[in-house]
């Protein structure tokens, strides 16, 4: 019990004092979730609709893997992408390993399965009257994608959402790829790894109460944006 | 009431354990020693040695420094080897250890890029060494983790004379304020890289950089050697005192823990120091390589 008052009041006295190493964290861990997650919403969204509103071959078999690719652990998009970025990999030149940027594109990796396949079957479920109706108005191909965004808009955030919390808890991909470099790449998830190594677990469970807070503020930002847009309809 | 229990399950339990294991355990101790030097395999070679020489057994338990002090100071075993010099020292102070036989040391090492930037290959004087880096535009990569090798590197710092800059964050422990701090070059900035892991993944970080560190010998050797994949980091600075990590055995005083087997910890912190485990110590090798080397005169004794 004494434990846990502990690392609740470390953490209230931590974000009080404005703690430059603890906003330091944070910036990191919000800026590189952040730029995945839009990566991830650029790339996912579109081709969830492709697929969506295509007919071709193997267009199950598409929705499979990436269905299975859902399940696709941190550990394994972080050792693939490190064969290939590391010095002795085929990207070796360009010096990403332990940067932002080689978190990023694990991140990506990760969550782009996420966006596309929510973004399938949220505008699977959207009447296919609506894309009818709109093509017959003569409505191209991009103004019926419109129409249905419209419709599957709530959904879509809600993938963008997840998506968003996948990357911002995940531990894996920012440790192997980012390597916990104090100010360059610790992210909370990291640091708190760190601070159980060393066996600081009141500041591991302050950070943790920490991350849960902006994870919080983060999913009360996106509910206010999802009621409002409901609001207007 | 409740220790004396705690005690008598302890003993059922090491005898179910001896009765499991089948082996002839007549005279077993207990040695509590750190995760380093079992993971060398040094011990390996040692403790079969003085079993076959005196019939006596060595059960070894590795822990952190800390750890493995802190099981003498409760009596948990019948002798510690450590490489903690301060706190073996306070530990002989406080009557828990009988006394210190200073056995081997292996050592720091700082390593760097071949084509060495800095230009320290050579130089004798570790903390020059560290000076210089701090000079140049090539990246240092620290351990960050609060281990031995990191207390031993912002050691080394402060003996650089370089400006350093300490950082804290306070958190709250048992209702007290504490400020967990650690300390770094000030002039390197965003050149210091503060990591926070282990000793191998610091030197893959540093290896992937091409940058400078600090490592302990051993496990440079291994990554180096010991792989098919070797590092291409280099030992450019050793041989300074101050690089040195020496290991002490203690045998626990019979005084403050009067069940402890003091009279055959004492024959096996002796015949540590005897001529014959320290040639044993000096041969040791890891991928042909010498990995400790012995610090009591052979001939003492």
């Amino acid at each position: 019990m004494n434990f846990l008052t502990d690392s609740f009041l470390s953490a209230v006295l931590l974000i009080w004092t404005l703690d430059h190493n603890l906003f330091e964290i944070i910036g990191v861990s919000l800026k590189v979730s952040s730029i995945s997650t839009l990566i991830a919403g650029l790339a996912g969204v579109p081709s969830g609709f492709l697929i969506a509103f295509s007919e071709f071959r193997g267009k199950r078999l598409v929705i499979t893997i990436l269905n299975t690719l859902l399940a696709l652990p941190t550990v394994v998009i972080g050792l693939f992408v490190y064969a290939f970025i590391s010095r002795r990999g085929v990207f070796g030149t360009y010096d990403l390993l332990y940067t932002q940027k080689a978190i990023i594109i694990g991140q990506v990796i990760l969550i782009i399965p996420i966006v596309t396949t929510l973004t399938i079957s949220a505008v699977s479920r959207i009447d296919d009257r609506y894309r009818k109706a709109a093509l017959t108005l003569g409505a191209n191909l991009l103004q019926t994608a419109r129409v249905i965004i419209r419709e599957a808009r709530f959904a879509i955030i809600a993938a963008i959402v997840m998506a968003f919390g996948r990357v911002i808890a995940e531990v894996g991909i920012s440790m192997m790829l980012g390597g916990n470099a104090k100010g360059f790449t610790r992210t909370m998830t990291t640091a708190m790894a760190l601070e159980y190594d060393k066996g600081e677990f009141v500041l591991s469970v302050a950070l943790g109460l920490v991350l849960l807070g902006v994870s919080f503020a983060v999913n009360i930002f996106c509910n206010y944006f999802q009621g409002k847009g409901r609001g207007n309809n | 009431m409740k220790i004396k229990f705690i005690w008598i399950l302890a003993v059922v339990m090491i005898s179910l354990l001896n009765a499991g294991s089948g082996q002839s355990t007549e005279k077993p101790i207990k040695m509590a020693t750190t995760t380093s030097t079992e993971n060398s395999g040094l011990l390996d070679v040692l403790i079969p040695e003085f079993t076959r020489e005196t019939g006596i057994q060595v059960k070894v338990f590795a822990k952190g420094t800390g750890a493995a002090i802190q099981d003498g100071i409760d009596g948990n075993v019948d002798v510690i080897l450590v490489h903690a010099k301060a706190r073996e020292e306070k530990f002989i102070s406080e009557g828990y250890g009988a006394y210190r036989l200073g056995v081997m040391h292996n050592d720091f090492v700082i390593l760097g890029p071949a084509d060495d930037p800095a230009g320290i290959k050579g130089s004798p004087d570790a903390a020059g060494a560290f000076r210089k880096i701090a000079a140049t535009k090539v990246k240092f990569i620290s351990r960050g983790d609060d281990s031995g090798t990191h207390i031993k590197e912002q050691a080394l710092w402060k003996d650089s004379r370089v400006a350093l800059k300490t950082e804290s964050s306070e958190i709250i422990k048992k209702g007290k304020k504490l400020a967990l701090s650690f300390l770094y070059p000030l002039e390197m900035e965003k050149k210091y890289i503060s990591i926070g892991q282990g000793m191998g993944k610091t030197l893959t970080f540093a290896e992937e950089k091409q940058a400078y560190t600090l490592s302990d010998r051993g496990t440079f050797l291994k990554y180096k050697y010991g792989r098919k994949l070797g590092l291409n980091l280099e030992i450019l600075c050793e041989g300074d005192p101050k690089l040195f990590n020496p290991y002490g055995i203690i045998p626990i005083s019979p005084k403050i823990h009067p069940h402890v087997k003091f009279e055959l910890a004492d024959q096996f912190a002796k015949w540590l120091v005897s001529k014959n485990a320290q040639n044993l110590i000096a041969q040791y090798k890891i991928s042909g390589r010498q990995a400790f080397f012995p610090d009591a005169i052979p001939d003492s004794n």
